[in-house]
């Protein structure tokens, strides 16, 4: 897929150039377009290790857990699927929190443990189960307390404020997060979509 | 009110995750100097990281744009744009988004870059890209790793969200920011 739209901007680009006469003015513009993406590549060090040195404590010191424990009540009527103290509970829960606080890296493994935890509840092993489905409505749209790598590259690029889209960020992410849910849950019912372990309405 | 509350969460959002983790850690032992370093360090590798992805998209984009194959697509597009209120230069940030998750970000970048990251476009395009997570990617990895192969509706309930999330960031940054 990225492959074709790469192509296609490159090939493109160049025919409609051709015919628009545009052809030195293509050359001119890859060249400073390649030198600024190295600067802005490099300006996102300062912001990204500031908040990966963050982060480290956080996990370090267990924060995370904690924050976990705190939003656990709410998951629990999310994923009704879960039996109460399963492990797969505390491995969504870390996932989730960490996806909220722009781990990025330290999420990811998380996540993967957390669908091992569903796999092991999910009777079909080769179809997706509510609970993962749902999980994963979560974590593509996932709430976003920190978007710390558009921070990073809007502070790269010059901004005046670079900080100031956290709390716009915050709310549109609720939001998509609460359509991911809602969809989830109508769209497990539907026949197209139904298992036969999926309660009748 | 609700621009009062956003810009309140704005300002004070990292100082105060910083003052909370930091005093955290240090009451619970870690060494938070230490460990600080330790995690700045993946902040270089990160970036260097980054970096031949953006350079590879600025490539395409540069050439695209500077041909006036941009303002072609732009122009085709507008009509779509303008049902959902997006600014035509976003439309194919909002196609990307959902797809390439490196892609997307070189691609916000060279926005950022080019029409300013305290634009309107800017600002939208930061919005976008971060409230939503790259779904074609998470659903791959994820289900890959535990072995489904059939996914029921996660990718149509993936791309509502994302959807969703597009539409609530033009509507929001609209109120916010203009």
């Amino acid at each position: 897929m990225i492959n074709s739209v790469w192509f296609v901007m490159v090939v493109a680009g160049i025919l409609v150039g051709g015919i628009n006469g545009r052809s030195e003015n293509i050359t001119t513009e890859l060249i400073l377009a390649v030198r600024e993406a190295v600067e802005l590549a490099l300006g996102l060090v300062g912001v990204m290790s500031l908040w990966l040195g963050l982060m480290r404590i956080a996990e370090r010191s267990g924060f995370v857990e904690l924050l976990s424990r705190i939003v656990q009540p709410f998951l629990r009527r999310i994923f009704p699927e879960i039996p109460p103290g399963h492990p797969a509970m505390g491995a969504v829960v870390m996932a989730l929190t960490a996806g909220a606080l722009g781990l990025g890296n330290a999420s990811t493994p998380l996540g993967l443990k957390a669908m091992k935890e569903l796999q092991s509840l999910n009777p079909h092993p080769e179809i997706a189960s509510n609970s993962m489905v749902t999980f994963l409505a979560v974590e593509t749209s996932s709430i976003t307390i920190l978007p710390a790598t558009v921070i990073a590259l809007r502070a790269a690029a010059g901004s005046s404020d670079p900080t100031e889209i956290i709390g716009p960020t915050l709310v549109v992410s609720l939001m998509g997060t609460i359509a991911g849910i809602v969809a989830a849950k109508v769209m497990e019912r539907l026949p197209a979509y139904r298992t036969d372990d999926t309660p009748p309405q | 009110m609700l621009l009062a509350v956003l810009e309140v969460i704005s300002r004070w959002a990292i100082p105060f995750l910083l003052l909370v983790i930091v005093s955290y850690g240090y009451f619970r032992g870690v060494k938070v100097y230490e460990v600080f370093v330790e995690g700045a360090q993946e902040g270089f590798d990160t970036a260097v990281r980054v970096m031949p992805y953006m350079i590879t998209i600025f490539v395409a984009i540069s050439i695209f744009r500077a041909s006036g194959a941009m303002d072609l697509l732009a122009g085709a597009l507008s009509p779509l744009a303008q049902v959902l209120g997006l600014p035509p230069e976003l439309m194919p940030l909002a196609l990307l988004r959902s797809v390439s998750g490196s892609g997307s970000l070189g691609l916000v970048t060279e926005i950022l870059n080019h029409y300013g990251a305290d634009s309107f476009v800017g600002r939208l395009a930061s919005v976008m890209m971060g409230s939503s997570e790259t779904t074609f990617f998470v659903l791959a990895v994820y289900f890959g790793s535990v072995s489904i192969r059939k996914t029921r509706h996660a990718l149509p309930v993936g791309l509502l969200a994302d959807l969703v999330a597009m539409i609530m960031a033009v509507v929001v940054c609209r109120r916010v920011f203009l």
